[in-house]
């Protein structure tokens, strides 16, 4: 369990090291996401150490907003000026990226899908594309949909 | 009394209480507009008045759990690499796809709200609005927006995002069970993805992994574009 949290803390200390260095671009805890997944992947790091901590605080992560969240009443009199201009444009706006990502990544199946035939019928061509198939095994973890991975 | 009220042990264990208290209502009501932060949120902002508990000294007491937020956005580099053989098996078009969604997010939300009128503060906060929402906050306060507003902007997205959808996907005669969770993942981050595993396994694993790519293209993206627009 304290491994865990030193490896998680020193992700973060070692992103907030990078935001700096390059200006802030990016914030420090992004980095620090993605420094750990690339040490987990390049196997630095051992899942099990960061398992039980990064369950812990995924699946309570809601409870981590709450703080902020009340500062809302600080902000009152900018959401009462311009909730038509912010309900609007995040409806818009969500309905637009499930249309697009959706619609995106269908058609790019369906091309690959077009390809792999095309390339079974004329025997050998391109076969180096040959893209494995899709795992069906899924790791379905997230069971436990509770109020947290938001 | 009021050194009692503002400590940070009284208010520490009022915010995990009441949100412990507003997670038992949600688990027994399954109502999405009744959501632990929706709830327990105001729910503090009124207690915090009524006991005449200053604001600054909220914020003080509650900055242990503030704190948190950035461990917890780290972590999310651990439940990405759980679907890192998803991520291998179609990663170019996943990629490829959430990156065009976030930037057609980003671009929508920022035109839209400017031609409605919003100012600069508010904008800033807004282009997150498809992202995991402690990555989301701390996109919105690097760009200058209000991160209290993030948060509850994201969450609403989640739950409208979470209902129209499946709906919209059926509409649309979206097929794919990769294409179904990453849409979901995408645009509804957390809750997204709640609904995507109503939907199926897969549906739920790739959602889940939309959720962590979005954030990073977001968060790449948003200083990107705002040298743009």
């Amino acid at each position: 369990m304290l491994t865990g949290i030193f490896i998680i803390l020193l992700f973060f200390a070692l992103g907030e090291a990078l935001a700096w260095l390059t200006g802030g671009f990016i914030p420090g805890s992004v980095l620090g996401m993605i420094l750990l997944f690339a040490a987990l992947c390049m196997k630095i790091v051992k899942p099990e150490q960061v398992k039980p901590v990064a369950r812990f605080l995924c699946d309570n992560m809601a409870l981590f907003f709450v703080p902020a969240g009340v500062g809302i009443i600080n902000a009152l009199d900018i959401l009462s000026r311009y909730w038509q201009a912010v309900l609007v444009s995040c409806a818009v706006s969500t309905v637009l990226v499930i249309i697009v990502v959706a619609g995106l990544q269908q058609w790019q199946e369906n091309r690959k899908e077009a390809k792999t035939t095309a390339s079974t019928t004329d025997a050998g061509t391109g076969n180096k594309e040959a893209i494995p198939e899709r795992p069906e095994t899924v790791s379905c973890r997230a069971e436990n949909n509770t109020a947290s991975d938001l | 009394m009021d050194t009692l009220l503002r400590s940070e042990i009284f208010i520490m264990t009022l915010v995990i209480g009441v949100y412990m208290a507003c997670v038992w209502l949600y688990r027994k009501t399954r109502l999405g507009l009744l959501h632990p932060l929706l709830l327990s949120i105001p729910l503090l902002a009124v207690i915090i008045r009524l006991l005449d508990i200053p604001y600054e000294d909220f914020e003080r007491g509650s900055r242990i759990i503030n704190f948190m937020l950035g461990p917890t956005v780290v972590s999310l580099g651990y439940l990405l690499y759980e679907q890192k053989e998803h991520l291998k098996a179609n990663g170019v078009s996943i990629i490829t796809s959430v990156i065009v969604g976030s930037v057609v997010g980003i671009l929508s939300v920022v035109l839209i709200a400017r031609l409605m009128g919003a100012d600069r503060t508010l904008i800033a906060t807004l282009q997150p609005k498809s992202v995991t929402t402690p990555i989301a906050m701390s996109i919105a306060e690097r760009s200058g927006g209000i991160p209290s507003i993030a948060a509850v902007v994201v969450i609403l997205v989640g739950i409208f995002g979470g209902i129209v959808g499946p709906f919209i996907l059926d509409k649309m005669g979206i097929e794919s069970k990769i294409a179904r969770g990453l849409a979901l993942g995408s645009a509804a981050h957390g809750l997204g993805t709640a609904r995507a595993m109503e939907l199926g396994a897969l549906e739920g694993a790739i959602s889940g992994l939309a959720i962590g790519v979005m954030g990073i293209a977001t968060a790449i993206l948003v200083p990107i574009i705002e040298l743009f627009v």
